[in-house]
This record gives structure tokens, C-alpha cells and sequence, in this order.
């Protein structure tokens, strides 16, 4: 596949997951990975020391969909639209089948009757394997630079 | 004292004593001043960190005890400093970074220079500057180095855990935990190397005791759905709750049950007994302690929460931030001789808690509502009857005895009438 093709797809997989997520269409997020996947939201305070800590850990696509259903079930929050702004999508590398795909994001968030706000910004680290032609994360690593999260995190990023 | 500041004693507590809160304690912009002076920057050791960040001399890392800032140190003798963190000169802040590894802290305005210990070290233009051949200014002659250290916390590490107070003549922190609570802070830290994992932090919008006495109620039996329905916590557990004598410390402990209905569950909202989880494995665990609570949760006056919840082993710390914010801070950890089961154990546990922690994910909203209520003008004080009047150890988890403690406790090195 050449770069340009690559990276339109990378794209593609960005925007749908974000979309995916802003809509609230929670029970779809774990289908943008495999089934092994590993999704990880962690602090950049840890990330850059090598600390092992995730904020956010699920290892394999049935701790994604428990997520969900504890969104779904088990979690009181206030009710916040979210908005995921994806940019610097770059092809980092490749590995066997898997290419290395990193870009930045930041997420908004708009409470009822107030104004919106940064909620957390950072960078994804993410490994993208097609398939059957169809690209899906391996590995998604968040890293954000927002160390103080405001109130709880809630919803996947 | 300004005039619009009214002596503590005017602050009325309700007559019920330690069975009611009155709601200025969470909003009070004096009242919590007060709570600076007297709790943080008083009789009280504050936890600040463990000494496995700091592994080695010159490691450092900042925080705060109450709302002041400080620097938590190791030199090259190997003993921790506490230092605030502002310069004898202008107050500045010395130490900018959150963590990392220094010679000396030097301030940036004007280069004052400090020690690991804190000393003060150098002050540049000290004996002035040559000008036109001839040495002008400088700082005056009885100018001692030695009379401008920063202003150094007396510290203990306690078996990896480090407290700092600014009270010089505190007493060691086993005699200021008592030997009840000590047997449970031992438990956890009995002299093993600890080896620290990560940290995460949240802020919320609430006063910093709504947080510190969460942990003191039987609010998780019914609040946290995940908790109840998969049995790790429940009303129908052996549990018990230990108080110390002063009431300012507790523990909350517990064993784990079957994650099935009870007569319990039937008044439990919370409860749902067709909720399974695709992959059990983030709450497999394996015993570790030589007693068979699963569930220890201990309040460590003023600002700490030991968590063990299975295997996920936290020290919360609680950084006030004003009458209505505070920083809850979040210290993972386990042992440096953990085996990889167990560090994946731990790993994998650790999404329970936190901010995005499947138990704890209702924790911010539940404290934040409160303080919202607590804002509110009408009607003056909280009740807290759960379990009597009275402040006494149980062996049962239902109960609101360790809060009384905490607030009969909390009354007295206050000084409310």
C-alpha cells in the first residue's frame, strides 16, 4: 500500500472511531479493534518515565465491551457532549503487518447551559492492521498531557 | 483580624455535636484557612510520597502539604527533605518541575541557590560587583547564608512511605497513627521494597473533607454498582470498621463475597444480577495477605487513603485546593519483589480505581453534588444517626461511626465550641 493510501485510511479509521465516540454510540467502539487489542489511555507524567500505570487499561475486546456496559450500567457522571478533534495524522513505521500510525487530539466538552471547554488533550500512539481490508487498531496508546483530569473520565477517548 | 472575620468561637456547631455537620465547613473561605493553619500547617503528619520515586540522592518531586507547595528530596546521605518549595529571597517558586533529578535547586529570578537539604548555598553579587574598579553594593555585612535556608518540614519515612509535618516536635508517625491503626498500615508496608507504578490525578469541585470522609461512611454498598453486583464489596460481607482513639484515623475492611442476590441486594438499587462480565480476569486476583480481607480502606488523618482493594494497592492523596476544589492524587504501587502474575494482576485491578476506575466512576459526581447541596442556604446541618450516636468500633460495615469520629475529632483541634 503507498503512503498516500495509508494515510487516507488512517484517516478514515480516526474520524469513524471519533465520530463513533462523539455520537455516543458506545456499544460500536470495541469494533474498531481486534480482538486481542490493546487500549490504553495513560498519563504523559508515566508514559515518559516508563511507569507501567494506565488511567484507562483494557487488554482484549471483553474488557472494552465491559467498559461499555459499565458506562452504560454502572457509572454516574454529569452529561457532557463530547467532541473529538483529530489532527497530524502520520505514519510512523511499520512493523510486519502493522503500521505504526500517530497523530494528536483533543477533546471538548460541553456540559448543559455552559460553554465548552478543553477537557483533555494529547497524542495517540496506535497500530493499525487491515482485516479483510478493513483497517482496525491492534494497539491504541493515549497519552495526554492533561495529567489533572476534571471530575472523572468517563467515556473512552 | 480584619473586621469581617469572626472569631472561630462564633462559629456555632449544632447542639447534636458530632452527629451533625454544619455546611459552612465545606464552603467557609475562613473556616478553611483556619483548617491550613491548624490541620496542615499543625500536630499532623501529611503524607507527600513514597521513597521509591526518589530512588536515587538528587531525585525530587513536587507537592503539597494542605495548599502549600513543597519539595519532596532525597541527598546524597540518603535521607529525605521536605522543603517549601519558595525562595527566602521573594517567594518565589525554586522548584518548577513535577519531578526529576537536581545538584541544587537554584531559584530562577536571582539565582539564589539552595542545597538538598535546603541550605542556602549561593547568593549571587553577594560581595557586590567591581565597578570602575571599584567594588560596589552587595549585601550587608552581618548577611548570614546559614539565616536563609528554606523553610524545612520535619520528615519520617515510614517503612517506603513518606510524611512530612510542619510541627517540629511531632511525635513519630506510629505513635500518631496509635497501635490499631498501625497493625494495619504494617500490613501493607512491612518493610518490603515498594516499587511504585504510575500516578493519575482528577480534580473536583467539592471541599477537600467530602473526599478524606467518603471513605469513612457506607456510602459504597449501595453507590457503586460495580462493587455490589460482583461481590467485592457488599452489606452482607464480614466487614468491621476500627476507629482510633482520637477519632481522626479509621479503617474499613472487608472479604469479599459470591456475587449473588441476597436479602441484602433486594434494598440495594444498585444491584444487578444479570450484569456479567465479558472477560473476569480485571477481578481475578490472588491472596497475598496473610488474613483474608480483601477490602482495606484506611484513613490516615488529614490527607491520606491507603487502598487495598484485592490486589490494586493506592495511596490517595488529597491536595486542597480552596474551600471548593481539591486534587485528588493517586499513587499506584506494589512490590519490587512482585512476581509478572502479580504485576499484571495489579496492572489490571488498577482499572477499578482512579478517575476512569469502573468502582470509583461515580466517586467525582457523588462529592460534587454534595457540595453543591452543602452551598445551599436552606437548612443548616448533615445527619449522621447510621449505626447510633455513638463513636465505637463494629463488626459491620453499615454505620456512620467512623464519621462521627472524624468530625467530633475534626471540632476539637478546630477549636468550634
Amino acid at each position: 500500500m503507498d503512503l498516500k493510501d495509508l494515510t487516507f485510511a488512517a484517516e478514515q479509521l480516526l474520524h469513524a472511531y471519533t465520530l463513533t465516540l462523539d455520537d455516543g454510540r458506545y456499544e460500536e467502539w470495541p469494533d474498531f479493534f481486534t480482538e486481542d487489542a490493546l487500549y490504553k489511555v495513560i498519563a504523559r507524567e508515566n508514559f515518559d518515565r516508563g511507569l507501567p500505570l494506565a488511567t484507562m487499561f483494557c487488554d482484549g475486546k471483553g474488557m472494552m465491551r465491559d467498559r461499555v456496559v459499565a458506562i452504560r450500567e454502572a457509572s454516574i457522571y454529569a452529561p457532557a457532549y463530547l467532541r473529538h478533534l483529530v489532527s497530524s495524522v502520520r505514519i510512523a513505521g511499520q512493523e510486519n503487518e502493522s503500521y505504526r500510525v500517530e497523530s494528536n487530539y483533543a477533546v471538548l466538552s460541553t456540559r448543559h447551559n455552559e460553554e465548552t471547554k478543553v477537557f483533555n488533550a494529547g497524542k495517540y500512539l496506535d497500530r493499525i492492521v487491515f482485516v479483510n481490508g478493513a483497517a482496525k487498531f491492534k494497539e491504541k496508546v493515549v497519552v495526554y498531557d492533561t495529567l489533572q483530569i476534571p471530575s472523572l473520565l468517563v467515556i473512552p477517548i | 483580624m480584619p473586621a469581617h472575620r469572626l472569631p472561630l468561637s462564633s462559629y456555632a456547631w449544632p447542639k447534636e455535636g458530632h452527629c451533625r455537620i454544619p455546611y459552612w465547613v465545606y464552603w467557609d473561605p475562613f473556616v478553611y484557612e483556619q483548617e491550613q493553619a491548624k490541620i496542615f500547617r499543625g500536630p499532623t503528619w501529611n503524607y507527600v510520597g513514597l521513597e521509591a520515586e526518589l530512588p536515587n540522592g538528587g531525585d525530587f518531586k513536587t507537592t503539597f502539604v494542605g495548599d502549600t507547595p513543597v519539595i519532596v528530596c532525597r541527598d546524597h546521605g540518603g535521607a529525605i527533605n521536605v522543603l517549601v518549595n519558595k525562595c527566602a529571597h521573594r517567594g518565589t517558586t525554586v522548584c518548577r518541575e513535577p519531578y526529576g533529578h537536581a545538584r541544587q535547586f537554584t531559584c530562577i529570578y536571582h539565582q539564589w541557590c539552595y542545597d538538598l537539604k535546603g541550605n542556602l548555598v549561593g547568593v549571587p553579587f553577594r560581595s557586590g560587583v567591581v565597578e570602575s574598579g571599584r567594588r560596589v553594593s552587595g549585601m550587608p555585612e552581618d548577611f548570614k547564608l546559614e539565616d536563609h535556608s528554606m523553610l524545612k518540614l520535619k520528615a519520617e519515612a515510614c517503612n517506603g512511605v513518606i510524611f512530612a509535618s510542619f510541627d517540629q516536635r511531632m511525635i513519630p508517625f506510629r505513635d500518631y497513627l496509635g497501635a490499631k491503626m498501625f497493625y494495619y498500615f504494617e500490613r501493607v508496608f512491612d518493610g518490603r521494597e515498594l516499587q511504585f507504578l504510575g500516578r493519575t490525578r482528577q480534580k473536583m469541585t467539592c471541599n477537600w473533607k467530602l473526599v478524606f470522609e467518603n471513605i469513612k461512611d457506607y456510602h459504597a454498598t449501595l453507590l457503586h454498582v460495580f462493587l455490589v453486583t460482583f461481590g467485592l464489596y457488599r452489606a452482607d460481607q464480614k466487614s468491621k470498621v476500627e476507629i482510633d482513639d482520637t477519632g481522626r484515623h479509621s479503617v474499613l475492611v472487608s472479604r469479599r463475597g459470591e456475587p449473588r442476590p441476597s436479602e441484602v441486594t433486594q434494598e440495594i438499587g444498585a444491584f444487578k444480577s444479570d450484569y456479567v462480565l465479558h472477560d473476569p480476569s480485571i477481578i481475578t486476583g490472588r491472596k497475598e495477605f496473610k488474613d483474608e480481607h480483601t477490602v482495606v480502606m484506611q484513613t490516615v488523618f488529614p490527607n491520606l487513603i491507603i487502598q487495598q482493594q484485592t490486589n490494586t494497592l493506592a495511596l490517595r492523596q488529597i491536595v486542597p485546593l480552596g474551600p471548593k476544589e481539591v486534587e485528588l492524587v493517586w499513587d499506584f504501587f506494589g512490590y519490587r519483589d512482585d512476581d509478572a502474575q502479580m504485576l499484571d494482576f495489579r496492572l489490571k485491578q488498577s482499572s477499578l480505581m482512579g478517575p476512569a476506575g469502573l468502582v470509583t466512576i461515580d466517586y467525582a459526581e457523588a462529592v460534587e453534588i454534595c457540595q453543591r447541596g452543602a452551598e445551599a442556604k436552606a437548612q443548616q446541618c448533615a445527619l449522621l444517626e447510621m449505626g447510633g450516636r455513638e463513636v465505637h468500633d463494629t463488626d459491620y460495615m453499615v454505620t456512620e461511626a467512623a464519621l462521627r469520629g472524624f468530625y467530633r475529632y475534626y471540632r476539637e483541634i478546630m477549636g468550634f465550641e
